[in-house]
């Protein structure tokens, strides 16, 4: 058991390691560089700019290095804490992006519950009551879940809430808070705001999560010790939920460290259309814009969110699967 | 089948039918037989004959799209205020989620099948597994219900069983694995045990060791054995009394002497002469039944196995069904050739005299 653990972070480790030299390669890869684009919109601007104040921004930026070198100041920056210098905002990296990650978590998180707290009843009842109306229901509307694109859902349930409900939907916070510091107001505020972007972002894993648990479930159900359990005598719905769920729930503990990511780069558009104070919107105009320094921290901020994802679904795993803790 | 006592259990033209999108699939189609208690009751025949289904219909554990559509299951047990009051019941009847089959299942029936690998959950541990077993049925706290599966694997033979409680089924080999669950379907001593192929997935020596256990296990609990198996050699060894099975019916019923010494079915024939006989020449090939299984959705019409059958009276065979007869002995048979007024065609088979022995049971 040890051994697994230990043998899954050194894997975690290298990814990150491999993470970060995709992740500033490829930003690397437009050509031209951030000077390219900053020179052609001041001169869109109608002001010329010479070769030596360009010759003076690539040297001020480390760009005329090679690969190697300009990887290794940025990676000592980075493990330092220091992020780098955002040359579209003008400001550091860290504060352009900290709050926005840790809203990015907390909406990601939220969707993730979502998810479940919608897929996994709905999952089991479908493959329980296979080819029942309900179950009909249940896939038809699982499928439109994954064939809606995000922002258009957004859109609609923009539209619903405002129109029938009165709300103003979108953002995170309501006006008074938004520039205010952190108070448990400003916290009640952001929850009140949850729901939407969780049930937004939340609906195509949704969809996702109802189809795969009904499918795995659909194949244990058919399994010999099912048919064992019910021959003890059990009941119908302790044995569903003791046996053929929690072995159909294992192969989907590991995909949570997968959801996180699918969720945070699924949700540019959406949080565009919902103005959600999040990295995805960033992201965007840091590519657009090359802004290498910006760009390159938010792709390393993901990648390592998605390895200590996986890494911590592994663990889930090892706590509900003792196959796993048995093995060594 | 000599067995004056009352029977544990009776079945009585059971019909259980699946109802798939391709087509109906009568698996079991109209099967009658009893279960003494402290006897064997073999079920013989090939595969898809419906073995399993009437297995698993005595303990109401039917998947969808199967269904009883017909028949009596009837279960006789001693009431337990000590009147000696038999009460009958009807299973064939009850709700399939209800109490009280729920009763029934793991407290008067057991059940034993054929895959050790798959029939335990993988992700509980054995003993989480037994004592969810006796916990069912007898309220007894954790630790006297771990204390009892101690018991019971020590029973079947599973040495260091308290260590193997904590076991997951990965961790233990198949024969050690089909012991545990004899352990877990005997927790609360039923009255009758189903082993469906209990053994098949097993090597030769495990094999006859199981068979032994069970033999062992119900000389001292006087429990009734249905043992379900193509095996014609685990027949000899175990049953008393054994009904062969072809496409949902019961072809040949018989006590194991009948069956083996004086065959009257023409698939039972058939049957026995593909068994290896170590006497025979090893160069002779083993005789197999001419023809393959039909295909469920396209029975055939008449009597099921004219297709295959070498003693097939065209004109009657393959247009009416054959009843079944019962012999003095209460041998029973189902085929044209024991039928009363039918026309035999060849002279192949079975004297007058001897046809004249049997007469029409409805
Ligand atoms: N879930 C099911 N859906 C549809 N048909 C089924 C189902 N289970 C069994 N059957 C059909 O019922 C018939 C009898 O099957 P059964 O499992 O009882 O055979 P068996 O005698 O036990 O065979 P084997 O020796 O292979 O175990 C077969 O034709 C099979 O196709
Ligand atoms: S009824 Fe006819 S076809 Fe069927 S087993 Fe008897 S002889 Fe053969
Ligand atoms: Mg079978």
């Amino acid at each position: 058991m040890l051994g697994y653990i230990i043998r899954r972070a050194m894997f975690s480790l290298v990814t990150i390691f491999l993470v970060s030299i995709l992740s500033f390669a490829i930003i690397q890869l437009p050509p031209g560089d951030y000077v390219d684009s900053y020179i052609a919109q001041l001169q869109a601007t109608g002001t010329p700019v010479s070769e030596a104040e360009a010759e003076n921004l690539r040297a001020r930026y480390g760009l005329d290095e090679p690969f190697v070198v300009q990887y290794g100041l940025w990676m000592r920056q980075v493990l330092r804490g220091n992020l780098g210098t955002s040359m579209q905002w003008q400001r550091p990296v860290r504060e352009v992006i900290g709050d926005r990650l840790a809203l990015t978590v907390v909406v990601s998180l939220a969707a993730l519950v979502f998810t479940w707290m919608i897929a996994l009843p709905i999952g089991i009842f479908s493959a329980v009551r296979q080819y029942s109306i309900a179950d009909y229901i249940a896939t038809t509307i699982g499928f439109m879940g994954l064939a809606v694109p995000n922002f258009l859902f957004a859109l609609v349930i923009m539209y619903i809430g405002w129109s029938v409900f009165g709300l103003n939907v979108g953002g995170l916070f309501s006006a008074e808070y938004e520039l205010q510091g952190w108070s448990f107001g400003k916290f009640v505020n952001l929850l009140t705001h949850l729901p939407v972007p969780a049930i937004v972002l939340g609906t195509a894993a949704t969809a996702q999560g109802i189809r795969v648990l009904r499918n795995n479930l659909l194949d244990e159900l058919r399994k010999p010790y099912v048919v064992t359990a019910r021959a003890k005598g059990l009941s119908e719905t302790r044995l569903i939920l003791k046996y053929p769920v929690r072995v159909a729930l294992n192969p989907l503990a590991s995909t949570i460290g997968y959801m996180l990511p699918f969720i945070v780069s699924g949700s540019v558009i959406v949080s565009i259309v919902l103005s959600l104070p999040t990295v995805g919107p960033v992201l965007l105009t840091s590519l657009v814009s090359q802004d290498m320094f910006l760009a390159g921290a938010i792709v390393l901020l993901l990648g390592v969110m998605t390895i200590i994802g996986t890494f911590l679904s592994d663990m889930i795993l090892l706590l509900i699967d003792p196959r796993i803790r048995m093995e060594e | 089948m000599a067995n004056e006592e009352t029977p544990l259990l009776s079945v009585r033209d059971l019909q259980t039918h699946f109802y798939t999108d391709e087509g109906l699939v009568r698996a079991v189609d109209g099967v009658s037989f009893d279960i003494h208690r402290g006897k064997t009751l073999g079920i013989v025949g090939e595969s898809g004959c419906g073995k399993s289904v009437t297995a698993r219909s005595l303990m109401r554990i039917i998947d969808p799209p199967g269904r009883i559509i017909g028949g009596s299951i009837l279960l006789r047990q001693e009431r337990n205020d000590g009147s000696g009051q038999i009460d009958e019941i009807e299973i064939a009847e009850l709700s399939d989620t209800g109490q009280d089959i729920r009763n029934i299942r793991g407290e008067v029936i057991g059940l034993v099948f054929q895959e050790p690998m798959t029939s335990f959950s993988p992700v509980h541990t054995i003993g989480n597994q037994i004592v969810e077993a006796i916990q069912l049925h007898r309220s007894m706290d954790d630790r006297q219900a771990r204390e009892r599966a101690v018991e019971l694997l020590t029973m079947v033979g599973v040495s260091r069983p308290e260590e193997r409680l904590d076991e997951l089924p990965f961790q233990m080999s198949g024969g050690l694995r089909q012991r545990a669950m004899i352990a877990m379907a005997l927790a609360c001593e039923p009255d009758l045990l189903i082993a469906d192929e209990p053994t098949t997935a097993l090597d030769v020596t495990t094999q006859s060791q199981i068979l032994e256990l069970m033999q062992d296990l119900q000389e001292q609990t006087g429990m009734a054995i249905m043992l379900i198996t193509h095996n014609l050699g685990v027949i000899a060894e175990m049953a008393d009394d054994v009904v062969v099975m072809y496409l949902g019916q019961v072809v040949e019923k018989g006590t194991v002497d009948e069956i083996f010494y004086a065959p009257k079915h023409p698939y039972t024939k058939a049957l026995l002469r593909s068994i290896p006989n170590i006497y025979q020449p090893s160069r002779v090939e083993l005789p197999t039944i001419t023809g393959s299984i039909p295909h469920p959705y396209n029975r055939p019409s008449g009597c099921p196995f004219h297709p295959r059958c070498p003693d097939y009276m065209p004109g009657t065979c393959d247009v009416d069904q054959p009843q079944t007869v019962t012999s003095k002995t209460g041998q029973e048979v189902r085929c044209f050739l024991y039928t009363e007024g039918a026309v035999r065609v060849d002279g192949s088979g079975n004297s007058e005299k001897e046809e004249r022995q049997w007469s029409h049971t409805s």
